[in-house]
């Protein structure tokens, strides 16, 4: 960011841009202002038609989005017409904001409404207001407090997975043959579908019966090794597929983060005659904190919205043992209809994981402080 | 795998401590062998197991010719085997449009988040923007800050929303979700890249006259092009093993390849065979892109992680 003043001055000491003529200034202006009400009024006659005060109208809400583009197109029209040049620097940023904000901000107002009603798919009669219901409902319900129980389990095991990494990402970083070939075959699992890997590993490999892993188990003298009948086993296994899908993300962050360490640093110690342990925890692992710490709240994060394993491969089960928070919603719309409570669900979840986030990040940001 | 264990070479490098040295190396290699086999093995057992018939299943037999003879029937009952391909299959056409709709809603959605937000990284490293009270750190916040939105707390408003807007259970209705999806990644990564690229390239363009818009096309994007590229690619793996959104806004229409892999384990039971065709023709391009364009992959996803 430091260099931007450097650009911004340069394009002031430029020869005087050409002023920018009012009557173009107002033909922007009066562009813009044709556009809003065009909007507002393709909207209000929609509205007026869904809400049965009119009898004409359009079939869908269709024209609304293309008069809502259109009239984010004639904006930066509108704002070089007005601005000139700093108009056209606005330009760059303003179709990815327009376009966030419209999808985002609209859907989660919206989903704050709809999580205030007993709107069921199922049922004929509608969205109806029903207060503060669904947060009674929420506050008693055993299943959604030990989706979010499992959730811990499962953010605490990324600690695991980045630990594993690790060793790997050391692994590779070593004075290796076949350098290349490794990296491929351990990156190739984060290429993978969840749900491709739900089937390849969770339906088959792991399979009571003919699976080659529950063979291998009863090999180890594991009598039955059902994977996923009782709740801590059933959740490890998830992990583990996790872990196989994921590990290569931290594990490639991690090795760039190895390389662009300076070898001179590690070699001194080696002369010093530190054993490589030492070494590691002194040198290599201090250097790294960075970038480990973005390769695991970056790991948090994704962990977070965990489902599509979870969904396919034991729907939750056994007694809801494996249940994420999304697979447990996803469940209520797709099983339930129970659109109301299941997006009340959705928005507690939310609050919940920015209040978390902000303060793993405060933390972070501040031990790291500390230590360096 | 041509791997060996200690060259002559290495042996000579250090004459001191050579067992040890010797043995570090047998142990490196085990650990890297080991987990390449854990890394391959699952996809070599899918790929295996589509040439499988029912008994190679039960018994476990896992080496082609040795203890197995293969077998088309999983492919078959996909109608993609040799002697199926020249029919027609209910199963195949179902299958190609569902590959087809996952190309287009992920090429679309990479493309719609690269355009988009290779422009407002570009803006947000090289302009200072102010919006009422947001900066440009702001505005970069706003955007990443995206990252942590589970897509739960989206799926019931979009049902509805595209419902009204018809675009319900449609490729477009996908390519807008899906780039939101992607565009704080995108974003993350050109940031990254334009960081790189020296300001005074640009500088001298504008001096010669050109346009702010003018300077970015001519210079800027051409060598952003490799950033751009991995930026790319990794989009189209995310969207391309999207389940969540997919399963919840599409259905006979728009319905992506993880959905219909998805609805089969449930309902195919034990032919397996069926099973690991469809999963290996579902993760097939995806392997391919690992193997071949692994570099693109790597540097998109290590942009802006280290400084």
């Amino acid at each position: 960011m430091s260099i931007s003043p450097s650009l911004a001055a340069s394009r002031q000491s430029r020869p005087a841009s050409p002023l920018i003529p009012i009557s173009r200034k107002n033909a922007g202006r009066l562009l813009i202002v044709f556009a809003s009400l065009a909007l507002s009024g393709v909207g209000l006659v929609q509205i007026l038609f869904a809400s049965g005060v009119t009898a004409a109208g359009f079939e869908n809400w269709r024209p609304v989005l293309y008069a809502a583009l259109a009239w984010a197109a004639t904006l930066g029209a509108g704002q070089v017409m007005i601005r000139g040049e700093r108009g056209q620097r606005a330009l760059f940023l303003l179709p990815a904001v327009l376009f966030t904000a419209l999808m985002v901000i609209f859907p989660t107002f919206f989903g704050l409404y709809i999580a205030f009603t007993d709107w069921n798919l199922s049922s004929f009669e509608g969205r109806q207001f029903n207060g503060l219901d669904n947060v009674r409902t929420l506050v008693d319900d055993p299943y959604y407090w030990n989706a979010l129980g499992n959730m811990v389990f499962y953010v605490v095991a990324v600690l695991v997975q980045y630990a594993i990494a690790f060793i790997l990402a050391l692994l590779l970083n070593a004075d290796i043959k076949a350098r290349k070939f490794f990296r491929v075959a351990f990156l190739l699992p984060f290429m993978l579908s969840p749900v491709a890997v739900s089937w390849m590993i969770g339906k088959s490999l792991m399979e009571y019966r003919f699976g080659p892993l529950a063979k291998l188990a009863r090999f180890l003298g594991w009598d039955s090794p059902a994977f996923f009948t009782t709740p801590w086993i059933a959740r490890l296994s998830i992990m583990i597929m996790d872990s196989w899908v994921w590990i290569p993300f931290i594990m490639i962050l991690l090795l760039a983060g190895l390389q662009a360490m300076s070898k001179e640093v590690s070699e001194a110690a080696k002369v010093d005659g530190a054993t490589p342990w030492q070494s590691f925890w002194q040198i290599t692992f201090p250097l790294m904190l960075p970038v480990s710490v973005t390769a695991v709240v970056l790991k948090i994060i994704f962990q977070l919205k965990l489902a599509d394993i979870v969904i396919n491969v034991t729907s939750g089960g056994p007694g809801g043992a494996t249940d994420t928070v999304s697979s447990f919603i996803f469940r209520e719309y797709r099983d339930r209809s129970n659109v109301g409570y299941g997006t009340m669900l959705a928005e507690f979840y939310l609050v919940i994981i920015i209040i978390f986030v902000v303060l793993l990040l405060k933390l972070v940001s501040r031990w790291m402080r500390k230590v360096t | 795998m041509t791997v060996s264990y200690a060259t002559p070479l290495e042996q000579d490098r250090r004459k001191a401590g050579r067992p040890k040295l010797v043995s570090k190396r047998v142990l490196i290699y085990g650990a890297l062998l080991l987990w390449a086999f854990i890394a391959l093995f699952p996809i070599y057992w899918t790929v295996s197991t589509s040439f499988k018939t029912a008994v190679n299943v039960t018994q476990g037999h896992l080496v082609p010719w040795v203890d197995f003879e293969p077998d088309w029937k999983g492919w078959r009952s996909l109608g993609l085997s040799p002697d199926t391909i020249g029919q027609t299959s209910t199963v195949r056409e179902e299958f190609l449009k569902r590959f087809e709709n996952s190309l287009i809603a992920s090429i679309g959605a990479s493309m719609l988040a690269v355009a988009i937000g290779s422009l407002a990284a570009y803006g947000l490293c090289r302009f200072n923007y102010k919006f009422a009270i947001w900066r440009n750190k702001d505005i970069s916040f706003f955007f990443l800050s995206q990252l942590i939105l589970p897509p739960v707390v989206l799926a019931m408003p979009f049902l509805v929303l595209y419902k009204e807007l018809a675009l319900l259970d449609t490729s477009v209705g996908l390519i807008l979700v899906y780039t939101l999806m992607v565009l704080p990644i995108v974003i993350w990564i050109m940031r990254d890249q334009f960081e790189t690229i020296p300001i005074e390239l640009e500088q001298a363009a504008l001096v010669d006259g050109c346009s702010v818009w003018g300077a970015f096309a001519r210079i800027v994007v051409p060598i952003a092009l490799p950033g751009m590229a991995a930026a790319f690619i990794l989009s189209v793996v995310l969207c391309w093993n999207e389940y969540f959104f997919a399963a919840l806004l599409t259905s006979s229409n728009a319905k992506t390849l993880p959905v219909m892999v998805a609805s089969q384990t449930g309902s195919q039971g034990i032919s397996w065979w069926s099973m690991a065709a469809l999963s290996t023709a579902a993760i097939a391009p995806l392997v391919f892109i690992g193997i071949f364009l692994e570099r693109y992959i790597v540097k998109g996803l290590t942009a802006g992680a280290v400084k």
